[in-house]
């Protein structure tokens, strides 16, 4: 029996599209599984839980503490999610319920110029102004006088501002996609702009707007260059947000390639590879559990 | 706005020869039948093409009031002046006056929310808030400063019995209100708007989403609420016109081209164009 050209068509479409998802989720387990047997050698020689809780970091006489570059970036994804979500909340909601159609479309083309600004401009803007903004003003005023302003402040900084653009576009799709009748429902009801804002539009948006937030960050989280040139990059862990810190994917950028005749050096810095992408992975499963939980109680 | 007791009585005699029930420019018209939003001259502009070209209508008081007329003449954007909701689409132009219980809703010192409280919602489709059943009802409420959770708990069971809806769902009522069916969701956005207890009850094709079945319901419910609250409708539906309207809007092109009692505008219509519209051949 021969089968109709669009049946066979219709057949091989459909498992070609199969064969092609699962080729690509599994990428995600090829690179995870990759990264980890490369840093087997170092994972032979330490204990896992040693190199994720020493801080010690001399990989001269064999000592690999990641704690300094865990926490580093940890804490600079804080830092900046402190001050980018409420900024982008607050700018989104004003673009998309407050401006006028031509400010709306003169910020948000702004904004799309933003984000094709590449990363290291960002990084020299950071060395410019947000460093000596730090060091000269900043810090003194919390009472920090010898601060060079190379920081995780600094890091998180420009790492805020660069995920401004992308968070910022995603958002104001997704206040686009609540209904206007919804907005005149609670309106008709006797509710202010605000308090319709408040708990109709930004409940309805929640799930959209965490999504936003995690594709901006899971993108900055790469956006290694910037964030590097202002972070210090200090193997010490820091204290204070005006101290200098050492996040991951500096680590892996600085000196990979460098310093190969120290045994175990390279299967260290696989292992940080390791680490980042492991730490990326529980932001966005937290952040996916954080949206189902939303979305289960919203919707 | 004097009007003295005898006066509607007087002119009562001469009510069925005009065939405009409603007098304009007087708080009181014929019949005896009082007015509740009276529009005056209102031009409506977006940009440069004019959706409502000098309206002027009486809505009557505790009556059930259909607009009707074929697809982008101005009904949704006429229904929409009664609250100001119009206000908030962009490049818009609001000229006259819009008159409820008397008063410009468009004056310099109305207060907006307090106007809106007074005129419940039912849009196309029904837009349950994103919450509970419960919390959509108590939604309006609490804006309005209502916090003691047994005054809220009673009227909420209060006017969810009101739209026939309690039965449905007093035993979910923390359950998200995107669960319900289409249209329990329309009784329930009937619900919330009756909760902040308003005079006027606005719905735009409040029935046009929802079963035959659900339709009706929505109707009964209308015909029931008609003695405590006046109501005016957006419909496509000429027979639910003819159902449960008593007076009738018709417009065209952003004019209104005829209006008065149901009936008589039904049966026997004084424009050419009506007729045709009435007969089905222009929609
Ligand atoms: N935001 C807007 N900007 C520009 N024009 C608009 C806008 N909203 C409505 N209009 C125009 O105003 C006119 C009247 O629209 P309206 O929604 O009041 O019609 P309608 O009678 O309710 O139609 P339907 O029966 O299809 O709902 C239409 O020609 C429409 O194109
Ligand atoms: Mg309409």
């Amino acid at each position: 029996m021969v089968l109709p050209l669009r049946i066979l068509l219709d057949k091989v479409a459909g498992k070609s599209v199969l064969c092609l998802s699962v080729l690509i989720g599994s990428l995600l387990f090829l690179i995870v599984g990759g990264l980890y047997f490369k840093s087997l050698p170092i994972l032979e020689s330490h204990s896992f839980w040693d190199l994720i809780s020493k801080s010690i970091w001399k990989p001269g006489k064999e000592q690999f503490g990641f704690l300094p570059y865990i926490l580093s970036t940890v804490y600079i994804t804080i830092i900046s999610l402190t001050i980018a979500v409420p900024l982008c909340i607050l700018c989104s909601v004003y673009l998309s319920e407050y401006a006028s159609k031509r400010v709306k479309s003169f910020v948000t083309s702004l904004v799309d110029i933003l984000a094709g600004i590449p990363s290291v401009i960002f990084g020299i803007w950071g060395i410019i102004m947000i460093v000596p903004f730090i060091s000269d003003t900043l810090a003194p005023a919390f009472g920090q006088e010898d601060t060079t302003g190379y920081s995780i402040l600094a890091g998180g900084l420009v790492l805020a501002i660069m995920v401004f653009p992308i968070v910022i576009h995603i958002m104001l799709e997704v206040l686009r996609t609540v209904p206007v009748e919804l907005r005149e429902a609670s309106l008709s009801l006797g509710a202010n702009k605000w308090e319709t804002i408040k708990k109709v539009v930004l409940r309805k948006a929640a799930p959209g707007i965490i999504a936003a937030i995690v594709l901006g960050f899971s993108r900055a989280f790469g956006e290694t260059l910037a964030v590097l040139m202002v972070v210090g990059n200090t193997a010490l862990i820091p204290h204070s947000i005006f101290d200098a810190g050492y996040p991951l994917p500096a680590l892996i950028a600085n000196n990979y390639g460098e310093m190969m005749s120290i045994p175990l050096y390279d299967s260290a810095l696989m292992f940080a590879s390791f680490l980042l992408l492991v730490v990326i992975l529980i932001f966005n499963v937290a952040a996916r559990f954080f949206m189902m939980r939303v979305e289960r109680r919203m919707s | 706005m004097q009007t003295s007791i005898n006066e509607p009585m007087e002119k009562t005699g001469n009510a069925s020869q005009h065939a405009t029930l409603i007098q304009p420019l007087n708080g009181q018209s014929l019949n005896g039948v009082k007015t509740h939003i009276s529009v005056r001259n209102l031009n409506i502009s977006y940009g440069n093409s004019q959706i409502l070209k000098n309206v002027s209508i009486d809505i009557p008081d505790k009556k059930i009031t259909a607009i009707i007329g074929p697809s982008g003449c101005g009904k949704t954007t006429l229904l929409k002046t009664f609250n100001r909701l119009i206000e908030s689409s962009d490049g818009i132009k609001i000229e006259g006056e819009v008159l409820v219980d008397g008063e410009n809703i468009y004056g310099k010192n109305v207060e907006v929310t307090n106007m809106r409280k007074k005129m419940g919602l039912l849009s196309q489709r029904p837009m349950p808030l994103p919450m509970s059943i419960y919390d959509n009802i108590a939604y309006g409420m609490r804006i309005h400063g209502i916090r003691k959770k047994s005054i809220l708990n009673e009227r909420v069971t209060y006017y969810l019995k009101q739209a026939s809806l309690w039965n449905e769902v007093k035993d979910r009522l923390h359950q998200p209100a995107t669960k319900l069916s289409i249209g329990q969701q329309q009784r329930l956005c009937l619900a919330r708007g009756l909760a902040v207890e308003p005079e006027i009850i606005l719905g735009d094709e409040p029935t046009s989403a929802l079963d035959p079945i659900s339709s009706q319901r929505i109707e009964e419910k209308f015909v029931e609420l008609k003695d405590q609250y006046t109501i005016v409708m957006v419909t496509h539906i000429l027979r639910q016109a003819r159902r449960i309207a008593d007076y009738i809007v018709f417009m065209y092109l952003g004019e209104i081209v005829e209006h008065g009692p149901a009936h008589e505008l039904l049966e026997n219509p004084r424009e050419e164009m009506t007729k045709e519209y009435v007969k089905g051949v222009i929609s």
